[in-house]
């Protein structure tokens, strides 16, 4: 229930608690006064609690090089966030960022990665990165027990990882350090403006904001119509295996196999870089995640899995992210990206600040909802 | 420190097993989980945490927890709850994570 202390108006109301919602919602802090975060219960679709915790550069961005940028930009903002969130919330994040590699199985891949690596960096708009081919040797400098399968792999300094709970967590608990309110099974039913202010309706309340930010991952598209912003979603299935917990050994993640920094090895597939059975889940595909880390790794062999799951990646139509403010209902911004983790420095210390304004800059004019509609005169 | 149920006092029939835990001999009933054995046997910790080191006992006695994480036999991260003693089986407390062979 709102209490008897939140004002009747709020400054900005951000609708979602995911890892966007909250990023963001943290990152108002300074332009705004009373900001709010409404979030639905338990029920909810939740890709924050089952992603795979890269911050990762090298796959994004083939087809929209602004895309790849903005991705790289958001990496080197990522420090400061962590940084502000230890200081602020006492949580470690566990940044790491080492550099990260994909493997690469046979010189079919190698040949086909190569091509793709030079393809997306050739691209207008892209920001350029070092990165290298390594050879099996190299790769196994920076992996003690490399498979002699490995034929090489894609090596970037700019990867790395976090641990996305525990992001999660340093963010919410960076809302009671702040006084941003965050108030749970308050999913917005309907969105009205009067009078340059939005009544936000939930099962419990009727929420009052100049501003409100549409963070509710794979639910925008709903919202997203009742301020005039057409947004074409296309959620994508992804399967995490968990293994349990040894001493550290990969400290290089690669885009399919990390360990974490408590120890946990998580083998997964990244969205951009699914050369296999992306966006099926069947049993199938976890042999296959399981079938490929052990050809990277053959230790693992010994090592046991404790739990497995999937999730929907809240994703647009053409899998980029969308930013923009409604031209019908001025001061509802949208947010929507597959990958959260990663742009999370960006929305809080970017994306943020320009809300707060009132203003997104033109940079980031590419991912508004325009490119999905043809135009018709 | 636990003690047995009378309900189970039927069971005292059952043949003796012997495990050797942390170099001492522990007898054990036939049958029991070897977590069950540790606790009955007083040993209330069997591992140290991977993250912080403390000291961790069975808690859930159903697979789910990892607190009962014990060596057996020279293997690490054994979930004690899930293993039923066996004669011979010599069990190690676990400090910290097990590590893989590189
Ligand atoms: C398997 C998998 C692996 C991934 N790996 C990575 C990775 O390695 N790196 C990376 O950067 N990204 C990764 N991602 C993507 C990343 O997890 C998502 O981009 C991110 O979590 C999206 O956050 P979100 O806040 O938009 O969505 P969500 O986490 O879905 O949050 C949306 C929130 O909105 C709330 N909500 C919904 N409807 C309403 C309503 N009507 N009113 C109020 N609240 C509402 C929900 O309760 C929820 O809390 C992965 C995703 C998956 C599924
Ligand atoms: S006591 Fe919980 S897993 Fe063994």
């Amino acid at each position: 229930m709102v209490s008897a202390t939140t004002p009747a108006v709020f400054d900005v109301v951000v609708i979602g608690g995911g890892l966007v919602g909250s990023a963001i919602a943290y990152g108002l802090r300074d332009s705004a006064e009373h900001v709010a975060v409404l979030d639905e219960g338990d029920v909810a679709l939740r890709a924050s609690r089952g992603n795979f915790g890269l911050v990762w550069v090298q796959s994004k961005g083939m087809g929209m090089g602004d895309y790849g940028r903005w991705t790289l930009g958001s990496t080197r903002l990522w420090p400061r966030l962590a940084a502000q969130l230890l200081e602020l919330t006492g949580v470690d994040v566990a940044l790491e960022q080492n550099g990260g590699m994909i493997p690469l199985l046979g010189d079919l891949e190698v040949e086909a990665r190569v091509a793709w690596m030079q393809r997306l960096l050739a691209q207008p708009g892209m920001a350029p990165y070092p990165w290298k081919l390594l050879d099996h040797h190299e790769a196994a400098e920076l992996v003690p027990g490399l498979g002699p399968e490995v034929t090489g792999a894609i090596w970037t300094p700019v990867d790395g990882t976090v641990n996305p709970l525990k992001l999660l967590r340093a963010l919410h608990i960076a809302f009671d350090r702040t006084g941003i309110r965050y108030l749970p099974h308050h999913g917005v039913q309907s969105i009205a403006q009067r009078g340059g202010e939005f009544v936000l309706a939930t099962a419990k309340a009727k929420v009052r904001a100049r501003k409100i930010v549409l963070a509710s991952g794979l639910h925008n598209q709903v919202l997203g119509e009742q301020v005039g912003l057409h947004l074409p979603m296309a959620p994508q299935r992804g399967q995490i295996l968990v293994l349990e917990r040894t001493r550290r050994l990969l400290t290089t993640p690669f885009v399919t196999l990390r360990q974490n920094d408590e120890g946990s090895w998580l083998i997964g597939d990244s969205q951009e870089d699914a050369g296999y059975a992306d966006d099926v889940v069947t049993l199938p595909v976890l042999a296959t995640l399981a079938d490929r880390a052990v050809r990277t790794l053959p230790a693992l062999k010994e090592v046991r899995v404790v739990r497995s799951w999937s999730a929907l990646r809240v994703r647009a139509q053409d899998g980029f992210p969308v930013y923009e403010q409604s031209a019908t209902h001025p001061g509802a911004f949208i947010a929507t990206c597959h990958s959260g983790v990663t742009l999370a420095a960006a929305h809080a210390l970017r994306l943020a600040p320009m809300i707060g304004e009132g203003v997104l800059a033109r940079e980031l004019d590419p991912f508004s909802t325009r490119r999905f509609h043809v135009q018709k005169t | 420190m636990f003690r047995r149920l009378d309900a189970a006092a039927t069971e005292l029939s059952a043949r003796t097993v012997r495990v050797t835990v942390d170099g001492a001999v522990l007898a054990c009933r036939e049958g029991d989980s070897l977590a069950a054995a540790l606790l009955a046997g007083g040993s209330n910790a069997c591992r140290d945490t991977a993250v912080s080191g403390s000291p961790r006992g069975p808690f859930c006695m159903m697979g789910v927890c990892y607190d009962c994480l014990v060596t057996i036999d020279g293997r690490a991260n054994q979930q004690a709850c899930m293993t039923p003693v066996r004669e011979g089986m010599v069990v190690g407390r676990q400090s910290g994570a097990r590590e893989v062979a590189a």
